[in-house]
């Protein structure tokens, strides 16, 4: 592996953590519990789009074989989509997918701000502008996080039952390969400790304000970064694939 | 004969970019919003650098129609749109004039600096000037703007975010 591979491999995780965090977000579009909160998530997946976009722009411009953003996003099968865990979880439940936002957020906001300060200038400036979307997502929903865990029983039953069911897929978001440390070498990416040092202190705050507790000893999954994933992936892309696989080269 | 070479005139372009709208806030040019970054003449050929609000902001695709068709139709035949991303885009570029034709358009405009985007803060009535208000969403009508709600005209209204 060259080092334009290494890179190009973590430009698609970054690209493809937020193409399927918007992707399941917009399936919210139209069947948000209120209006306004319908309009918040389809624009934040939006934000997770743009993003992807950006992180794939990049990916494409060191593709050898000449592939663009669009055959990135629409061309590749499950096993060749690097995104973590969580974000292709299902949206189940509403207080599901604002926990998964709170956990997701709350690690693209200490990555990006890292990142920013890393020796890669491309990289530095998608990174510069995406922590602001991050840390409005963040104030979304963290807030939510609280407005549900001090709501109601019902609110807080179903918050409870989103920590425990997303929980495990958090340590995940912190994995690191043999990509990452050669990356990490080259400062072009932060220590990922430090990230989930951070990431875990914004939790204990947030859990804390809610009154709820953090899980403990519970088993962690793996993969995503390497092509291995939970069952839903596949489901998701079916859909998301499906118009550019009908017309082939379409655009809109 | 007389040989006539032209050399894009670059206050004349800027001209052109100053009456283009914001598609979605027409009342205020891409240049006033900041989207503008730069128009320079580079062998010829006129490169404008443009640079997005948000990063998954649609109205992207229309300005890489819209700018080189209105500099084609005053005459500028080679026209390059070029997009950046650094210095990231803020609503600190805004000047105080720009805000206030938001304000008469009934936007609120982004109150205090970039740094405290996340800060509560008051946000008077862009229609009655109130400052019984109330933050109804992070998230309104476009990726800039904040739904807000009047206690006092009982109406909503948006805000432009402070970014």
């Amino acid at each position: 592996m060259n080092n334009n591979e290494n890179l190009y491999q973590f430009l698609l995780r970054c690209a493809d953590d937020n193409l399927i965090a918007g992707q399941r977000m917009a399936e919210w579009c139209s069947n948000g519990p209120i209006l306004e909160e319908d309009l918040a998530m389809v624009n934040i997946s939006l934000d997770f789009l743009g993003q992807s976009e950006s992180f794939m722009e990049y990916a494409a411009s060191l593709d050898t074989t000449g592939k663009t953003s669009d055959d990135l996003a629409f061309g590749r099968s499950e096993r060749e989509y690097y995104n973590h865990l969580l974000v292709e979880q299902p949206n189940d439940d509403f207080a599901v997918s604002m926990v998964k936002l709170l956990f997701f957020s709350a690690f693209q906001k200490e990555l990006y701000t890292a990142l920013m300060e890393g020796k890669d200038e491309r990289i530095a400036a998608i990174s510069a502008k995406a922590v602001k979307e991050a840390r409005y997502h963040y104030r979304h929903a963290s807030d939510w996080f609280e407005r549900l865990a001090l709501g109601t029983d019902e609110s807080l039953r179903r918050l409870t039952y989103a920590v425990e069911e997303l929980w495990p897929f958090t340590e995940n978001l912190f994995e690191t390969d043999e990509v990452y440390n050669s990356l990490f070498a080259e400062q072009i990416v932060p220590d990922m400790k430090s990230i989930r040092e951070k990431w875990m202190t914004t939790m204990r705050e947030v859990f804390s304000n809610g009154g709820v507790d953090i899980p403990a000893n519970v088993h962690m999954y793996a993969g995503g970064i390497n092509g291995y994933h939970t069952e839903h992936l596949g489901h998701l892309l079916c859909e998301m694939q499906y118009l550019h696989h009908a017309h082939p080269g379409a655009q809109w | 004969m007389v040989n006539i070479v032209t050399i894009p005139n670059l206050q004349v372009a800027r001209d052109v970019l100053n009456n283009i709208p914001d598609p979605d806030i027409p009342v205020i040019s891409i240049v006033e919003l900041g989207i503008v970054r730069d128009v320079e003449i580079k062998e010829n050929k006129l490169v404008v650098s443009i640079t997005p609000t948000y990063s998954g902001c649609p109205a992207m695709y229309f300005f890489k129609e819209e700018i080189p068709n209105k500099l084609h139709e005053a005459g500028f035949p080679d026209v390059e749109v070029k997009v950046t991303l650094s210095p990231a885009w803020t609503t600190d570029w805004l000047n105080d004039q720009t805000k206030e034709k938001l304000r008469t358009h009934g936007i609120a405009p982004p109150t205090g600096n970039a740094m405290e985007h996340l800060a509560k803060k008051k946000v008077s009535c862009p229609r009655c000037g109130s400052s019984h208000t109330a933050l109804r969403s992070q998230f309104g009508s476009t990726p800039c703007k904040a739904l807000w709600f009047c206690d006092d005209c009982s109406q909503p209204f948006e805000y432009f975010k402070c970014y």
